[in-house]
C-alpha cells in the first residue's frame, strides 16, 4: 500500500471532501481526415452546429449564474470570427480536427499570455469550446466520472462542472486554474471544495483522497491517523456551522458574559429581504455606492432606498454612510480619474469638493432620519474640518427643507475611522458623535498593502499588533470621551480576527449577513483578556 | 440617403474591464444596429468589429481603459448612443463594483 503524501494548493472554494481520485487525463481519440477540403469545411461547421445545440440545451438546465457563462461560450462559438482561421487551415488542405485544434490552441495562448487574471482565467472557457467541438468531430462521448469522486486535472471546464452531480460530494483539485475562473465561481456558489495551484500528483484514479479546502491540502492514500485527523476536522467545522446557525438568534456574549452587540452590512436594501431583524443589533453599515451605480440618483431614489432599509429596522439602529465614491468604486460624472486612487479625492474628500452632488444625498438622509433610528457617518474622514464642513451642509440643507416644510430631521453624524492620522489622534475628532472603524481600508493603509494585490495579501493582516494598537487607541480614547465605537470592516465578522477585536476592547461589530452566525459563535468562545 | 460616421469614447468602469458578461451585451446591443460599429483602445486604432464578441474579448480591454467606438450609416448615432449609455451603466451591473467598508 503507498504511505500517505500531501500537496498544498491554493483554496478556491473552502470545505472539506473525502472520496477517490478521479483523473481529467486527456481522452485519446481518433479522427481521419478525409482529404477533401469541402468535407472537412462541412464537417467542422456540423460539429460546430452540434457543440451550439449542446450549449444551448445545457442553458435551458442550468441556473442563472451558470447560464451566463454558458451564454458566453456560445456567443464565442456562434461567432463565424472563431472559425475562420480554421476554415482558412482546411481551405489549405489540413484536416478539421487539427485545424479546430490549432486555431483553438492558438487563441487559447493569447488569453493565457494576458496579465490580467480575470482574461487569463477564460482560458478554460475557450478549452471547453475546443473540446465540445472535437468531441462533436470524433462522435465521442464525454467520460462521467463516478459521483462523490474529486476530480482531478489541469483544469476543469465549465461544462465539465455544471453537467456533474455534486450531490454525493466530490472536490475539485486542479494542477493549473484560478481562483477568479468561472468553475472556482461555481463551486463557491454550490459549496464544492476547490484547490487550484496544485503541485503534479504521482496518484492515479481510484486512489483515496482528502480534500481540505480549508487549510488548502490535498491528502493522497492517508493512514488511519490522517484520516482520523480529517474527518475530526470535517466534523468540527460542520459542527460550527450547524452550532453557529443554532444560536444565530440568541444576542452575542463572550464566553465570560460580556455582551456584544452584533450589526450588518447592507450593499444594496434588497439585502434586508433575506435577513430577520430579530437576529441582530441593527444595521452598522448601510452603504449608498449602489445608489450610484447607474450615474447620480435623485433624491426621492434615495430616499427611498434609504426609507426601505429604516422601516424594516423596526425602532433599532441604522447607520447609513454617505457616499463613498474613489478609490476602487468610480461614478461617471462623480468621480475623477487619479494616478493613485486610493490615496486621491474618494469619501468625504469627494463628497466636499462637489457639494452639489452631495447636498442631493444629504437631503435625501435627512428625510429618512425623521423615519427611525437613524446615523449617518462620513467615510475617510481625516480632518475636523472636514467633519465641520459636512455638518454644515447638513444645516443648511435642514434649513431649507425647514422652509419648505419637508419633515426631517438631522441624523446624529459619526465618521469612519480608516485614515491612519484619524486613528492615531481620534481625539482632534472629538467633535464626531461615533467612530465606526473601517478596518479594510485602516490595514492596508497602515500596512501599506493593497486589499486587491495577491502578491501583498500576507501583509494586509487586521491582527498586526500595529493595527491592533490603533484600534485599541481608538476604543480607548472612546471609552473616556463617551464617544461609541463600533468596527464594520471585513474583521467584525472573521473568526480567527474577533478575538483580538474583543480584547482591543471592541463592543459593537457590524458584519456581512452571511458571517453573523459565525461571528457570534466565535464571540461566544472568546474569554476576554485581563 | 445619410451616411455619418459618428465617433465617441468613454471609460470603462466595470470592476473587471470588458470581459465576458459585458462582452455578450455590448455585442449583442450592437448587432441590433444596421450600422457598422468599430471599437478600439486608441484613437489610432487596430479597430475592430464591435459585433464580434471574439475579437471584442480580444482586446482584453481592462478597468479604466478608455473605449473608442465608431460607427457608420442611417442609424449610427442611436447605436452610438446605446452603447456608450451600456459602458456608462456599468453594463447594467450594479453589484460589480468592488464594495469596501
Amino acid at each position: 500500500m503507498p504511505s500517505a503524501r500531501s500537496f498544498k494548493g491554493t483554496i478556491a472554494s473552502r470545505g472539506y471532501a473525502e472520496g477517490d481520485l478521479f483523473s481529467l487525463s486527456a481522452e485519446v481519440r481518433t479522427y481521419q481526415a478525409s482529404g477533401d477540403t469541402g468535407t472537412e469545411t462541412a464537417r467542422l461547421r456540423l460539429a460546430r452546429e452540434a457543440a451550439v445545440t449542446e450549449i444551448a440545451a445545457l442553458i435551458a438546465h442550468t441556473e442563472a449564474e451558470a447560464a451566463e457563462i454558458l451564454e458566453f461560450q456560445l456567443a464565442m462559438l456562434e461567432d463565424e470570427a472563431l472559425s475562420e482561421p480554421a476554415l482558412a487551415a482546411i481551405a489549405r488542405g489540413q484536416g478539421a480536427f487539427s485545424a479546430w485544434q490549432v486555431a483553438l490552441e492558438a487563441e487559447i495562448t493569447t488569453y493565457l499570455a494576458s496579465d490580467n487574471e480575470y482574461f487569463r482565467a477564460r482560458a478554460a472557457d475557450l478549452r471547453d469550446i475546443m473540446q465540445r467541438v472535437l468531441r462533436a468531430l470524433t462522435g465521442a462521448a464525454e467520460i462521467a466520472p463516478p459521483p462523490g469522486t474529486i476530480l482531478y486535472g489541469d483544469d476543469i471546464t465549465p461544462s465539465q462542472f455544471l453537467t456533474r452531480d455534486w450531490v454525493q460530494g466530490g472536490a475539485v483539485v486542479l494542477r493549473q486554474g484560478s481562483a477568479a475562473s468561472h468553475v472556482a465561481m461555481l463551486a463557491r456558489a454550490r459549496g464544492v471544495p476547490m484547490l487550484v495551484g496544485v503541485a503534479e500528483l504521482d496518484g492515479a484514479t481510484g486512489d483515496p483522497a482528502l480534500v481540505d479546502a480549508e487549510g488548502g491540502m490535498l491528502t493522497l492514500s492517508p493512514d488511519g491517523a490522517t484520516l482520523a485527523q480529517f474527518r475530526f476536522a470535517a466534523t468540527q467545522s460542520r459542527l460550527r456551522r450547524e452550532e453557529a446557525a443554532a444560536i444565530a438568534h440568541r444576542a452575542a456574549a463572550t464566553a465570560d458574559g460580556t455582551p456584544v452587540k452584533v450589526l450588518v452590512n447592507v450593499a444594496t436594501p434588497d439585502d434586508v429581504d433575506a435577513i430577520d431583524i430579530a437576529i441582530c443589533d441593527g444595521v452598522g453599515l448601510m452603504r449608498t455606492e449602489f445608489l450610484y451605480a447607474g450615474g447620480l440618483p435623485d433624491e426621492e431614489t434615495q430616499f427611498a432606498a434609504y426609507r426601505r432599509v429604516v422601516e424594516w429596522a423596526r425602532g433599532k439602529p441604522v447607520v447609513i454612510r454617505t457616499v463613498d465614491a474613489g478609490g476602487d468604486k468610480p461614478v461617471p460624472g462623480f468621480t475623477v480619474e487619479e494616478a493613485n486612487p486610493f490615496l486621491g479625492l474618494r469619501g468625504i474628500r469627494l463628497a466636499l469638493a462637489k457639494p452639489e452632488i452631495f447636498r442631493v444625498q444629504i437631503r435625501a438622509l435627512l428625510r429618512a432620519s425623521f423615519l427611525g433610528n437613524v446615523s449617518v457617518m462620513l467615510p475617510m474622514v481625516s480632518l475636523a474640518s472636514e467633519y465641520r464642513a459636512a455638518l454644515d451642509l447638513f444645516r443648511e440643507e435642514s434649513e431649507r427643507l425647514t422652509a419648505a416644510k419637508v419633515r426631517h430631521s438631522i441624523p446624529v453624524l459619526g465618521i469612519m475611522v480608516e485614515v491612519p492620522a484619524a486613528a492615531i489622534s481620534p481625539e482632534l475628532l472629538s467633535e464626531a458623535a461615533f467612530f465606526s472603524i473601517g478596518s479594510n481600508d485602516l490595514t492596508q493603509y497602515v500596512m501599506a498593502a493593497g486589499r486587491d494585490n495577491g502578491a501583498v495579501a500576507g501583509l494586509n493582516d487586521v491582527t498586526h499588533p500595529s493595527v491592533i494598537a490603533l484600534i485599541c487607541n481608538v476604543v480607548r480614547y472612546g471609552e473616556m470621551k463617551k464617544i461609541p465605537v463600533s468596527l464594520c470592516g471585513d474583521a467584525g465578522g472573521d473568526p480567527a480576527a474577533i478575538p483580538a477585536l474583543l480584547n482591543a476592547g471592541l463592543r459593537s461589530v457590524s458584519v456581512v449577513p452571511a458571517q453573523l452566525p459565525l461571528a457570534k459563535l466565535a464571540i461566544s468562545s472568546v474569554r476576554l483578556e485581563g | 440617403m445619410s451616411q455619418s460616421i459618428i465617433e465617441a469614447k468613454v471609460v470603462i468602469t466595470h470592476a473587471v474591464g470588458l470581459h465576458a458578461r459585458p462582452s455578450v451585451k455590448l455585442t449583442k446591443l450592437a448587432k441590433a444596429f444596421a450600422a457598422r460599429i468599430d471599437l478600439a483602445l486608441a484613437d489610432a486604432g487596430p479597430w475592430v468589429d464591435a459585433k464580434s464578441i471574439v475579437k471584442v474579448m480580444a482586446t482584453k480591454a481592462p478597468q479604466g481603459a478608455t473605449l473608442f467606438l465608431r460607427a457608420e450609416g442611417t442609424d449610427a448615432p442611436d447605436a452610438i448612443a446605446a452603447l456608450v449609455g451600456l459602458v456608462e451603466r456599468d453594463f447594467d451591473e450594479g453589484g460589480s463594483h468592488a464594495v469596501s467598508p
